[in-house]
């Protein structure tokens, strides 16, 4: 099968942001977005397309699916062994992604045509949202680590700029900033751990290193540091960078402040593709993960599982619906991540391979839908604060109806999406690790709580004094609602299709059942988070003000997201600038400075003494050539005479 | 050959006229003054040479080749040193040497 087109994939998405970056103002507003979504468009269908092509009629070879390079060219040569390739690789994940990414990326730039309409800056979001679109597809295709680098670098500009969209408000900019550094920070781990595995294994390619009999899962197994091996190392170091980017604890502080954004950018990149990238990148190196280094991996699994239970609880206390989304994507990411910790290489044990790119897959499409909700209901109300909101159910049945939807998506009701994956997720966790599986119950019945919470509070409860009437949102804004809500239906397992016969940690198909016994138990605490919230928020009460106070000092930590944002500026500010930069800086202006002022001072001084020499007197010059030769006439005299 | 008078009547003579020269080049304001004093003290020189060669090596000529070169070589100097005189002078009108400073700075 010919896969060649694939590279237009990315290619159009770049050709669109080259053109609306370059021409996109000297025309009508609406021609930048025609041009970045029919591109993208374009690039879904042919997506859809390759997705067919691949698993149904190029299918199973030898029982496995078989991975793809349709095009490479040779970028950087170090050596006869090193070098970096530009490609495409497609294999069943990179294709799911590929599906993932531009669904979710027509939909969004449908939806801005509603969202953004009127803003000064139309063709300048387009062209980002198109910049964005080509850098998370050359991601997911990428064919070695580096490719996977550079490209994971330029999605972080993306987010950048789509961050700091409003960049006439100061809180936008500083946010902008706060994400660029704190995952440029982790991307600092990324690249070392990328010199390390290249320095082992002598490679970047992901053929090379995943091939579970090949050599680079034996190469670095040596003794490292701290009694961890070169390649755990190297791993872990891998995984700070993948953290980084999906905002996994402790790393999680910039994703509620890049809510700044403009609400289809969240939807896009901060909960549906650019935060999973992290997961993605461990799914990538995964047999690496588990074969050569099961430390690294376990870390994995600790990280996520904390960070999903640790999001879920600050979800409770928030107010800004947006970072009530916010929190709750770091909480399915932290699902996400904790299912490739605990999974195993194949079969009934690779459950949690499986299950994570599933969840991946449906939370995408529910959480996409409830951001794209949050951006309806905020078009309408001008507020995110849903303090402000209430009733809206009778003024928004499209937008309610469909946040309905993700709302049980993702609080794991059947047949909704998020149940399935979900379930799966607990499944893996439940066969490897009782403490984890916990937590994640837990987290779970705490999702279906606060989803439930923002719910109510939003569509329900009293009705508020509005400026004017909320009315539904235009065409182009519902209908990525209500197709994305039928993709929060059908992409369950009940109606579309077995994850597991395409996607699966050894690239085996692989059946899929449900565990009634663990599905029960988490369908009963979703049901528990839903009553709760139910009885809390359905009508007006007092009750939850009693509760906040009397949990009085847990429920202020909690609201104040546990003071990580203090911590961190605790650190930077007074341990990082007050004990090192500002000492370095003061060494650097007085005694650095110094010298070279004190060198420049002393020549100076030195010069100026003896620049009267210099007198431009005719006669001065020839007083002291003549003084001069004679001196030397009585010297040579005095020499030569003895 | 001068009867009477030897080397070193003659070499007295040329050496006060290089230090008459080297007193005027230094006291004097005026460039024409000084480039005067100058010829003295190329003169003086011309004297020695010929001095030399007159009562010490009789059968030679090269003293006498070297006044005549030096006699040559000060008649093209003067002349350049005049015309930057003279240019000097449309320029700043003055010649005064202590006014002729300006690439001091």
């Amino acid at each position: 099968m010919d896969f060649q087109y694939t590279i237009l994939i990315p290619g159009l998405m770049f050709l669109s942001f080259v053109y609306n970056i370059l021409w996109g103002r000297t025309q009508a507003p609406k021609i930048a977005g025609l041009i970045g979504t029919t591109s993208i468009l374009i690039a879904a269908i042919l997506s859809y397309y390759t997705a067919y092509q691949y698993f149904f009629n190029v299918g199973l070879v030898n029982g496995t699916f078989q991975a793809i390079i349709p095009f490479k060219m040779e970028w950087l040569r170090f050596n006869d062994l090193l070098f970096i390739d530009m490609g495409v690789l497609l294999d069943p994940i990179s294709i799911m992604m590929l599906v993932v990414v531009t669904t979710i990326s027509s939909m969004v730039h449908i939806y801005s045509f509603g969202y953004m309409h009127g803003d000064d800056g139309f063709p300048r979001f387009y062209a980002f949202l198109s910049l964005f679109s080509f850098s998370m597809l050359g991601l997911v295709i990428a064919t070695n680590i580096f490719q996977m680098y550079v490209f994971w670098e330029l999605v972080g500009v993306s987010s950048f700029l789509l961050i700091g969209y409003y960049y006439q408000k100061p809180s936008a900019v500083s946010a902008a900033k706060k994400a660029f550094i704190v995952t440029r920070f982790a991307d600092f781990g990324f690249l070392v751990g990328i010199l390390l595995i290249s320095y082992i294994t002598g490679t970047f390619d992901f053929g090379l290193l995943n091939d579970p009999n090949g050599a680079a899962m034996t190469q670095g197994a040596g003794a490292g540091f701290l009694g961890l091996s070169v390649m755990t190392w190297a791993l872990i170091l891998m995984f700070i960078g993948g953290a980084g980017k999906s905002a996994m604890f402790p790393l999680h502080i910039w994703l509620p402040d890049a809510m700044e954004g403009p609400t289809p950018v969240s939807a896009l990149i901060h909960a549906a593709t650019m935060v999973v990238a992290g997961v993605y990148l461990v799914a990538r190196m995964f047999p690496l993960f588990h074969i050569a280094a099961p430390d690294a991996q376990q870390v994995v699994l600790a990280v996520g599982g904390f960070t999903s239970l640790f999001a879920a609880v600050i979800a409770i206390t928030q107010i800004d619906i947006k970072r009530v989304l916010a929190f709750s994507t770091l909480s399915q990411l932290g699902y996400m991540m904790a299912a490739l910790g605990a999974s195993g290489y194949g079969a009934e044990e690779g459950i949690g391979y499986t299950a994570s790119m599933w969840h991946l897959f449906t939370h995408a499409m529910f959480k996409a839908l409830l951001f794209l909700g949050a951006g309806s209901i905020i078009h309408a109300v001008h507020s995110n604060n849903m303090t402000d909101m209430g009733g809206l159910r009778k003024y928004m049945p499209i937008t309610h109806l469909t946040f309905l939807i993700g709302t049980l998506a993702i609080a794991g009701i059947p047949p909704f999406a998020g149940f399935f994956s979900k379930d799966e997720i607990l499944v893996a966790l439940h066969q490897s690790s009782h403490l984890w599986y916990w937590v994640e119950v837990v987290t779970a019945g705490l999702t279906a709580f606060y989803m439930f919470r923002l719910y109510f509070n939003v569509f329900w409860g009293e009705n508020r004094h509005y400026h004017h009437a909320p009315h539904e949102s235009g065409l182009a804004m519902t209908f990525p609602l209500m197709f994305l809500a039928f993709m929060a239906i059908v992409s369950g397992g009940f109606f579309m299709f077995d994850f597991g016969q395409f996607i699966s940690a050894n690239l085996v198909p692989y059946d899929i059942h449900i565990h009634w016994d663990v599905a029960g138990f988490s369908i009963a605490v979703a049901v528990v988070g839903i009553s709760v919230a139910t009885v809390l928020y359905m009508k007006p009460s007092a009750i939850p003000a009693k509760l906040a106070n009397a949990f009085g000092p847990l429920y202020k930590a909690t609201y104040n997201k546990f003071y990580f944002d203090e911590i961190y500026l605790f650190v930077t500010h007074k341990i990082v600038f007050g004990l090192i930069a500002r000492p370095s800086a003061w060494f650097d202006r007085h005694v650095v400075d110094g010298l070279m002022n004190a060198l420049a001072w002393i020549t100076n001084l030195a010069s100026n003494s003896i620049k009267g020499v210099q007198s431009g007197q005719l006669q001065h010059y020839a007083m002291s050539f003549v003084t001069g030769s004679v001196a030397l006439v009585l010297f040579l005299l005095y020499f030569m005479t003895r | 050959m001068i009867q009477g008078i030897g080397l070193h009547e003659i070499l007295v003579v040329s050496s006060l006229m290089f230090f008459l020269g080297i007193y005027g080049f230094f006291t004097r304001k005026n460039l024409i003054t000084i480039l005067m004093s100058i010829e003295l003290i190329l003169n003086s020189v011309n004297i020695n040479f010929v001095a030399f060669n007159k009562y010490l090596y009789p059968n030679m000529m090269q003293g006498h080749f070297f006044s005549l070169f030096v006699i040559a070589i000060a008649a093209a100097e003067a002349a350049v040193a005049i015309a930057i005189i003279i240019d000097l002078f449309r320029n700043i009108k003055t010649i005064d040497v202590e006014k002729v400073s300006t690439m001091k700075n």
